[in-house]
């Protein structure tokens, strides 16, 4: 317990980062799905092609890969950018989440009443109108729970940017904590697993109370 | 249900389709040639990079692959040990949770929202280092399984659970309407539909475990990535770049093949079953089984 | 309908056994590249780990899997690497061939851990002898003296050593965990530091020019260099000392005395500048000499 209490401010800061990189990457990743999952429904064919075979790709391989491509594919062509690591760390996290975004709004759309659809077009609206003005603002809040779910296992999935050079990461507090400072490890662990649980669980039950909210709205 | 959002194009809506379509055909193509430019550029293409694995006259190449199957080989171990594990505690859990007395239903709860809130890597991390202090000295790949059976079967309790709320209420009256207890009929009734209703998404759970074997490098367990990791340290084969395209394409390619298993066996089932087979149509199970479980 | 299910069945089986089909990796019989000779008539102390080891027939060393030069898995599985042979030279004395060591890989973080949990008999893995580390295990040797240096690419004059390092704000790679991370602290501040799982990461990210510099032991860095020598350059400006030492279980002095014996014999006989001049020694052409004796204590 002395462990955590003396470097409180280590498991702060770590916890600051991991908050820092979902903030950056939940934003991102939500204004990507949405758009990759009006592609998915678009009447252009190319565009529903790009949506599928991006669900395809960055829901079947797994985030550690994408990462790897991220840092050591992106230099290649001849990217770059101030604090690199960090970027790309937040952009792999983009990347990989904005798949599950797409396939989340996209059941969100399939769900709304096709007779909402039906009577957008025979008033006469767009493709454009009735997905902005009718379809999407329904499909939103069916999804706000689903896309609550998948932003919290981004969470989860962001301990993973550490291990590609992004510092001052929640779980990469571990690696400073035990091997820099030799401080046993199982304190430390319980430590960053509270961390994880401080974002976690409020933000589960802040789902939970959404989901009755909507339901009943429904 | 997406051509319910715009009529059947006329000729001119099916020209400016197929303006947009060229252009954007053409802007992909630009970026495709820019990349592989650049790639060239930097050398990337060259059969130093590529022929030990695609070149089977290389004369690494039989090495490298036999290394990548082996590999490939621990991988399905280890989500297949996972997938049974976790199928039968995520059993016992929601079994336990829905027949669980009021005064420690709390505990079951409490048990699978810790495990739900926590990384996987942690579980796993949690497992190789703690286990071995209490005398449980294990080979690595054990470490790998309880840690990915610790996250999993939570999730797929969800599942089940979700599967058992879909079911109508008249199924499991009907059964206690015979004289079956409760057990009994949640055993005899209830699971049996529930896993048969549910069977699309633990496939689809299959692919979340077969990607998380990935994380087996925390504990060295030498799946796909991180063998990749060790076969790119030789000096014969500096390529990482090009060993993880080909490590991703296997994962996309299995996956992608586990999700189109999954497609037809709910296809299947969709008429057999007294549930609906898709627990996203269930309001206020959604988010914890399946969104749980998408990632 | 049954048709379909056994389809779907056998296209599952067929997946399993195309995978497991190349599974079978090539074998090839352990060599002492070094030279020594097993010696099979040893003869020990009773209750001493030597006899223990000599009389399983088998013994377990802890390397690491993906240092170039010292310790590597190779393509066919098998390890090689200075480290690696090292540890073939000690095998021997205990009249264990090289087929009779079980290898196990003992990365950085891990390797006080797997001592004291006695998962392996030693572990010979780039191992710097330290007196936080010898709290928890003993060390014998040092058996080779690597010293902390950086690599930059070529053309980079502005980085001249490790003083020029904070000045030029530098971003500097190593490997989390390793004790290169936490030397090379003295001279940047933790913002510059990029730290990867392994240093290959390193050496790609030195590459493309996302980092700097990159930090180790030099005869590591070397292994690099030789790799690409129009690219990197090694500044040869040695800011640690690295004895590198056999990590053995904590307090067993007769075990860590005899290992040092066979080192002492190996520098004699010339076995220990053949393991060198048959691994690191191809791109390393500076025949180390055995340094000083360190304490068992």
């Amino acid at each position: 317990m002395n462990v955590i209490i003396d470097n409180i401010d280590l498991f702060w800061d770590g916890l600051l980062g991991t908050l820092m990189i979902c903030a950056y990457a939940a934003v991102g990743s939500l204004v990507l799905g949405v758009v990759l999952g009006i592609f998915r429904v678009s009447p252009v064919p190319p565009l529903r092609w790009i949506g599928q075979a991006w669900v395809t790709v960055f829901r079947n391989c797994p985030l550690t890969v994408v990462l790897f491509f991220c840092a050591f594919g992106l230099p290649e062509l001849g990217v770059d950018f101030p604090d690199f690591y960090l970027w790309v760390g937040i952009l792999g996290l983009v990347l990989y989440t904005s798949a599950f975004v797409c396939e989340a709004v996209r059941s969100g759309i399939n769900a709304v009443q096709p007779g909402q659809a039906e009577a957008a077009r025979a008033i006469g609206l767009t493709f454009t109108q009735s997905l902005g003005l009718i379809i999407l603002p329904q499909a939103l809040r069916t999804v706000v729970p689903p896309l609550g779910s998948v932003l919290i296992a981004m969470v989860k999935n962001s301990a993973l940017v550490g291990a590609f050079g992004v510092g001052g990461e929640l779980f990469a507090t571990v690696d400073t904590l035990t091997s820099a400072r030799g401080l046993p490890l199982i304190p430390v662990l319980v430590g960053v697993a509270i961390g994880y649980l401080i974002i976690t669980l409020p933000a589960g039950a802040l789902l939970g109370l959404l989901e009755r909210k909507v339901a009943i709205a429904r | 249900m997406s051509t319910v959002l715009y009529d059947t194009p006329g000729p001119k809506a099916r020209r400016n389709t197929l303006i947009a379509s060229v252009l954007i055909g053409l802007a992909l193509l630009a970026v495709v040639v820019v990349a592989l430019l650049k790639l060239n550029e930097q050398d990337q293409l060259s059969e130093l990079k590529w022929g030990p694995l695609v070149n089977p006259g290389n004369p690494i190449f039989p090495l490298v692959w036999a290394s990548i199957g082996e590999a490939a080989v621990n991988t399905l171990v280890a989500a297949g040990w996972a997938l049974v594990f976790s199928l039968i505690v995520g059993t016992v859990l929601a079994m336990s949770r829905v027949t669980a007395a009021r005064w420690y239903r709390w505990l079951v709860v409490g048990l699978m929202e810790l495990l739900r809130g926590l990384p996987v890597v942690i579980m796993i991390f949690f497992a190789s280092r703690v286990l071995p202090n209490y005398g449980l000295g294990l080979d690595n790949v054990w470490y790998l399984v309880i840690g990915l059976t610790l996250y999993n079967s939570v999730i797929i309790a969800e599942i089940i659970r979700a599967g058992i709320a879909s079911l109508p209420s008249g199924q499991l009256e009907a059964g206690l309407s015979i004289g079956l207890t409760r057990w009994q009929a949640l055993r005899l009734i209830q699971l049996p539909q529930a896993f048969r209703a549910m069977l699309p998404a633990l496939i689809s759970q299959l692919v979340v475990v077969l990607k998380d074997t990935s994380l087996g490098f925390i504990v060295l367990y030498e799946e796909l990535v991180r063998r990749a990791n060790i076969l790119v340290q030789d000096p014969q084969m500096q390529n990482p770049l090009q060993m993880f395209l080909i490590i991703a394409a296997l994962f996309v390619l299995t996956n992608w093949l586990l999700s189109k298993l999954a497609e037809w066996v709910e296809r299947r089932l969709s008429s057999r079953t007294a549930a609906k087979a898709d627990p996203a149509a269930i309001p206020g199970t959604y988010a914890s089984a399946t969104g749980g479980a998408a990632i | 309908m049954r048709s379909r299910r056994i389809l779907a069945a056998l296209l599952a089986a067929g997946l399993t056994v195309t995978l497991t089909a190349c599974g079978g990796g090539a074998s090839r019989s352990a060599v002492i590249l070094s030279g020594a000779t097993v010696d099979t008539a040893a003869t020990f102390e009773p209750d001493s780990t030597m006899a223990r080891l000599k009389a399983a027939g088998k013994v377990t060393i802890g390397t690491k899997w993906d240092q170039p030069l010292f310790g590597q898995k190779g393509l066919d599985g098998k390890p090689g690497g200075f480290d690696v042979e090292v540890g073939k030279i000690v095998a021997a004395k205990l009249g264990l061939r090289a087929d009779q060591i079980e290898w196990k890989e003992a990365p950085s973080k891990f390797r006080e851990e797997i001592i004291e949990r006695k998962d392996v008999d030693m572990v010979i893995a780039t191992y710097t002898m330290n007196a936080t580390r010898k709290k928890r295990i003993t060390f014998s040797g040092p058996y080779y003296t690597a010293a902390q240096d950086l690599l930059v690419k070529r053309d980079n004059t502005t980085i001249t050593g490790p003083d020029s390092l904070r000045p030029t704000k530098a971003r500097v790679c190593s490997v989390a965990g390793s004790a290169s991370a936490e030397n090379v602290l003295k001279y940047i501040d933790a913002k510059q530091l990029v730290k990867f799982d392994v240093y290959s990461k390193c050496r790609d990210a030195l590459r493309v020019g996302q980092v700097d510099a990159m930090t180790t032991d030099n005869a590591i860095l070397a292994g690099y260099l030789s790799q690409s020598p129009t690219a990197f350059k090694l500044l040869g400006t040695p800011f640690t000392k690295e004895p590198y030492g056999i990590g053995i279980s904590r307090g067993d002095v007769k075990f860590c005395e005899f290992i040092h014996q066979v080192m002492v014999d190996a520098a004699k006989n010339g076995t220990y500048q053949k393991a060198w001049t048959e691994t690191a020694g191809k791109f390393n052409k500076a025949i180390p000499t055995l340094p000083e004796f360190d304490s068992c204590a």
